[in-house]
């Protein structure tokens, strides 16, 4: 019953729905996909026994006919969210065998709706990363492999385990988070689709903070209608988080498959960036056609403070980061290295907890907050942030969303980039804007590469208005009708 | 023009000390400022601690507004701007009873700004101390260091629970000034309930900064805000006592004369008083004072308040001291000073104010803040516990009033009150105290003694003042009970004075 695990999940509730199997097949097809993709290390944590039991339990609801509308979908979970007494870990020494006594908002939606969980995936350590490198449990492999060629690959960051599990069909789609890129790009180089909604729209309740302002959860799904089905489950307000918003959930599944026809599409002159490969150029040409030909109108807009998002989010970010992570200091839970004195213990657990990346970023933000340096790095990118959220107002004057590349590359090779961390930022040339912004972004797969490698196009829509760009993925999706899968090598 | 009584006397001149405080008050209330944890007193270590309280990860905070409208209440109680839009920061700093690694804390937009608060002397007088600002934050854990010789404990009951900072300008010029500033802001707060004003478990204490200059300097700092006229200031950490704050004050000004005096600097610094010393030591220095990398917790969104909200805690307000002072004056022709030991207290006036109805307010001023405030203090009371209500004080008062008994006859009546005899009345009948006005009955004994003593009756007739003789003799027969104005009148009479 392996071909259960190649479903979507819209056409495996479908199936559920319609008892052409049980949850417990469902689960049980996944979980041995799961065991047998472990080169791809995208799941660090499985958890069979309980996704085999919560699946009865699915079961038994749907007997009783009560089943809620993810009901005995099998799907995988980014190791930031906290799931009760089961491990988490953000992929991270410092957290060591850390079991929360709680349940995330957004995890514990899901499983309201009936979803059964598979275990725990793979990510950049505290989601610092754009290849899954820097987790603590080792990179993800990216299922996908150049054509004629067995290296391995990327599958992007920070959400690599959660784009992994999809494409390789090791779930049915997968919770992830995006502070400056981290559900698009993976997204992007895996030929899945990703959605970061409008900040604020999913709590960030139980989910392990990185940039308190710039992190919003997602999903990761085959397709856009999978991915719209997901969100909204995850979606609502949270009076535990006092930057949720209140403001009603619409039904996302039903704007896929609406006409786009009229809707003004801007394309930003300032993501035409020297050094794109010429692929990807022609690839968001070919994304423009796509739009053109569904009745969309094409805009040529200009996000003029565009070139200054990457320099301002690596401040803000490590910023928030340097504070966010001071709790990690082995008094309570997680790793501790006991010192001679209270500051050596502080420096033993947090050297030996924390990986180089995650270092880094404490280091740089601890220094732009630093007496002296804030005004001249903090501030000011807080006012660059305010420009470029203004920048984004004026495009939307004009145009109902964007249409962009995801990212400047297709996947690239593990080890790559891996010495150089400012290679590696600029992975998220074409994302940060939207989390310094708060907008909602999309990445649909669009097309492949020369190699065979999946290319995303992204979809960028005004806060709150994720539905349009359901409307406008599933006409890309459409378009593309990419239905290229990795070959299974694994 | 410079105080004289403000001056303290070095080897090269005279000085004089400005003093600016920070108080840090408890807000009463039963939850913490940004999780639902309890607060209280007494619980056992640890059992207070809700998941945002001690970090883990993934939690958030979410303002409590109640603790929001308490720092209202309190900025309007100080008479200080409420201020419509105000932001969290965090201060980030490491410390085993600061679970997050930073206090949350209102750095750049505090929720009340500029105020004033007008303070009484000892003699009743009074100055005014302006209030620079208050804001919220989180208070820390706790550390022990004394279960065991080689661990400290953390107990984070404490972490999480909302204080008020309140910051004054440097406004006081001495140790009593600083206390009495104290003492006039706990009062506001205890009337207002925003804060129990218990120093002693900690809900209130208060960081002093103190500084020297030489005469005219604090003039000229008042004239032009230019803090270069003052000296360098020290803060002195958590003092929890009105006691304690003087003494620091004292210490530290004559520290900073004498390091001035014998050509040295004073150094910015933060300083600890030690109560069982007398002394202050310093902690840390300005160069190693912690970089706090403040900025806004992007957890929390600015606090907006409705000007309506607002308007309906202002209108809810009760009386405060002050109010209450000037009423008591106008109202029961009280004096100042009497008025003012009234209102230290809501409770102590509202007796006063229960006792006092159809009463002489002045006698029943004295009652309750002399006798029965003594009392209580003696047996360790407050005046809400106290075993004597209003009535029973109006009681007495009425027989003094009355003419029944003498206020020396009603302090004996008061001690057998006090010891549970019954009211003033009964004690009266039945201790047959009440004051022999019957003029027959004295007249009779004036008489047996003129004719007994006619010597006396001769020298009081060239000396009149030696009337008191008789006066003493009257009372000693009567056992203290005969009426003294009856008495003098006819002694008056009998001797032939009139």
């Amino acid at each position: 019953m392996s071909n259960l695990t190649s479903l979507t999940l819209k056409a495996a509730l479908a199936g559920l729905a319609d008892k052409s199997f049980s949850s417990v097949e469902l689960t049980q097809a996944h979980v041995d996909a799961v065991a047998a993709a472990r080169p791809l290390n995208a799941y660090i944590l499985e958890a069979p026994e309980k996704a085999l039991d919560m699946a009865a339990a699915s079961d038994a609801r749907r007997a009783k006919g009560e089943a809620g509308a993810l009901d005995g979908a099998p799907l995988g979970i980014k190791d930031l969210f906290c799931t009760e007494g089961v491990r988490t870990t953000a992929c991270s020494n410092i957290l060591g065998n850390f079991i929360p006594t709680y349940e995330s908002t957004i995890t514990s939606q899901l499983w309201r709706d009936g979803a059964v969980m598979l275990g725990k995936l793979n990510l950049d350590e505290f989601a610092m990363g754009s290849s899954n490198e820097t987790s603590a449990f080792g990179p993800v492999v990216n299922p996908w492999r150049a054509e004629g060629s067995n290296a391995k690959l990327t599958p992007g960051g920070s959400s690599g385990g959660s784009a992994t599990a999809v494409a390789a069909d090791l779930c049915l789609g997968a919770t992830a988070t995006d502070t400056g890129g981290s559900i698009r790009q993976p997204a992007a180089f895996t030929g899945t689709v990703g959605i970061k909604p409008t900040y604020g729209r999913c709590s960030r309740w139980g989910v392990v903070a990185f940039a308190s302002s710039l992190d919003q959860a997602g999903p990761i799904a085959k397709t856009v209608e999978d991915a719209a089905i997901l969100l909204k489950s995850m979606s609502g307000h949270d009076a535990k988080d006092s930057t949720s918003l209140d403001i009603e959930v619409p039904d996302f599944p039903s704007f896929v498959g609406k006409s786009v026809k009229g809707l003004r599409i801007g394309i930003p002159k300032e993501y035409r960036v020297d050094g794109m490969p010429a692929e990807i150029e022609k690839l968001w040409e070919q994304g423009i056609a796509w739009l053109k030909d569904a009745g969309c109108e094409i805009v040529e807009v200009s996000l003029p403070h565009t070139k200054y998002a990457l320099p301002a989010y690596y401040i803000v970010a490590p910023a928030e980061a340097s504070s966010n992570l001071a709790r990690y200091d082995g008094m309570r839970y997680g790793l501790r290295v006991d010192g001679a004195n209270l500051t050596e213990t502080y420096e033993k657990t947090r050297a030996a907890g924390f990986g180089t990346e995650v270092k880094r970023r404490i280091m740089i933000g601890t220094y732009v907050l630093s007496a002296g340096y804030y005004d001249a790095y903090y501030v000011k990118a807080l006012k660059v942030r305010r420009r470029i959220a203004d920048d984004f107002d004026q495009a939307f004057q004009k145009v109902d969303a964007l249409l962009t590349p995801t990212a400047p590359s297709a996947a690239f090779a593990l080890g790559e980039n891996a010495d150089d961390p400012v290679a590696m930022y600029l992975n998220d040339i074409f994302t940060v804007t939207v989390n310094l912004a708060g907008l909602p972004g999309m990445s649909i797969p669009a097309g492949l590469d020369h190699k065979g490698l999946p290319l995303g196009l992204q979809l960028i829509g005004k806060a709150l208005d994720e539905g349009t760009l359901f409307s406008l993925g599933g006409a890309l999706e459409k378009a593309a009708d990419f239905r290229a899968k990795p070959t299974r090598w694994w | 023009m410079t105080d004289t009584s403000k001056l303290i006397v070095g080897r090269t001149g005279s000085w004089e000390m400005v003093l600016g405080l920070e108080i840090h008050a408890q807000v009463a209330s039963k939850a913490k400022l940004f999780s639902g944890a309890a607060v209280g007193f007494g619980a056992g270590p640890n059992e207070q601690v809700s998941l945002v309280d001690a970090a883990m990860p993934g939690m958030l905070p979410v303002i409590n507004r109640f603790c929001v409208e308490q720092a209202v209440k309190t900025g309007l109680g100080l008479k200080a701007q409420i201020n419509l839009r105000s932001s969290f920061d965090r201060k980030n700093y490491f410390y085993p009873d600061l679970p997050q690694g930073y206090q949350i804390s209102q750095f750049k937009d505090p929720v009340v700004g500029e105020g004033e608060v007008i303070v009484e002397h000892d003699d009743g007088s009074t100055f005014t101390v302006r209030i620079e600002r208050l804001h919220l934050e989180q208070d820390a854990g706790k550390s022990l260091h004394d279960q065991d010789p080689n661990a400290t404990y953390v107990d984070l009951n404490r972490a999480g629970t909302a204080l008020m900072e309140i910051v004054s300008k440097p406004d006081m010029r001495s140790s009593a000034e600083a206390a009495a500033y104290v003492k006039k802001v706990r009062t506001i707060l205890v009337y207002l309930g925003t804060c129990d004003g218990d120093m002693e478990k900690g809900n209130l204490r208060a960081d002093v900064n103190v500084s020297v200059c030489r005469p005219g300097a604090y003039e000229k700092f008042r004239e032009t805000g230019d803090f270069s006229h003052l000296g360098t200031r020290c803060e002195i950490k958590n003092v929890n006592s009105y006691r304690y704050i003087q003494q620091a004050i004292e210490y530290e000004a004559r520290r900073q004369i004498e390091i001035i005096e014998d050509g040295g600097k004073v150094v910015q610094e933060t300083r600890l008083f030690d109560p069982s010393k007398i002394e202050t030591r310093s902690m840390r220095s300005k160069e190693e004072a912690h970089d706090y990398r403040y900025f806004p917790d992007p957890d929390l969104l600015p606090l907006v308040l409705d000007p309506a909200w607002v308007k309906r805690i202002e209108d809810s307000l009760p009386e405060l001291p002050d109010a209450k002072k000037a009423r008591l004056q106008s109202q029961y022709g009280l004096s100042a000073y009497d008025a003012g030991v009234l209102i230290t207290e809501q409770a102590r006036a509202d007796f006063f104010e229960e006792a006092a109805k159809g009463r002489d307010a002045k006698l029943t001023s004295n009652w309750v803040t002399n006798e029965l405030a003594a009392r209580l203090t003696g047996s360790g009371q407050d005046i809400e516990d106290s075993p004597l209500k209003p009535a029973d004080i109006a009681e007495l008062v009425a027989l003094i009033e009355e003419g029944v008994i003498s206020s020396k006859i009603a302090k004996d009546v008061f001690d057998r009150m006090w010891a549970g005899e019954g009211g003033a009345r009964a004690i009266v009948e039945k201790q047959g105290l009440q004051q022999v006005s019957d003029t027959g009955a004295l007249e009779k004994i004036i008489e047996d003694l003129i004719a007994a003593n006619p010597g006396q009756a001769a020298a009081v007739v060239e000396k009149p003042q030696a009337v008191g003789w008789f006066v003493g003799q009257v009372m000693k027969a009567t056992g203290g009970k005969a009426n003294p104005g009856t008495v003098n009148q006819l002694l008056k009479a009998k001797l032939g004075l009139e």
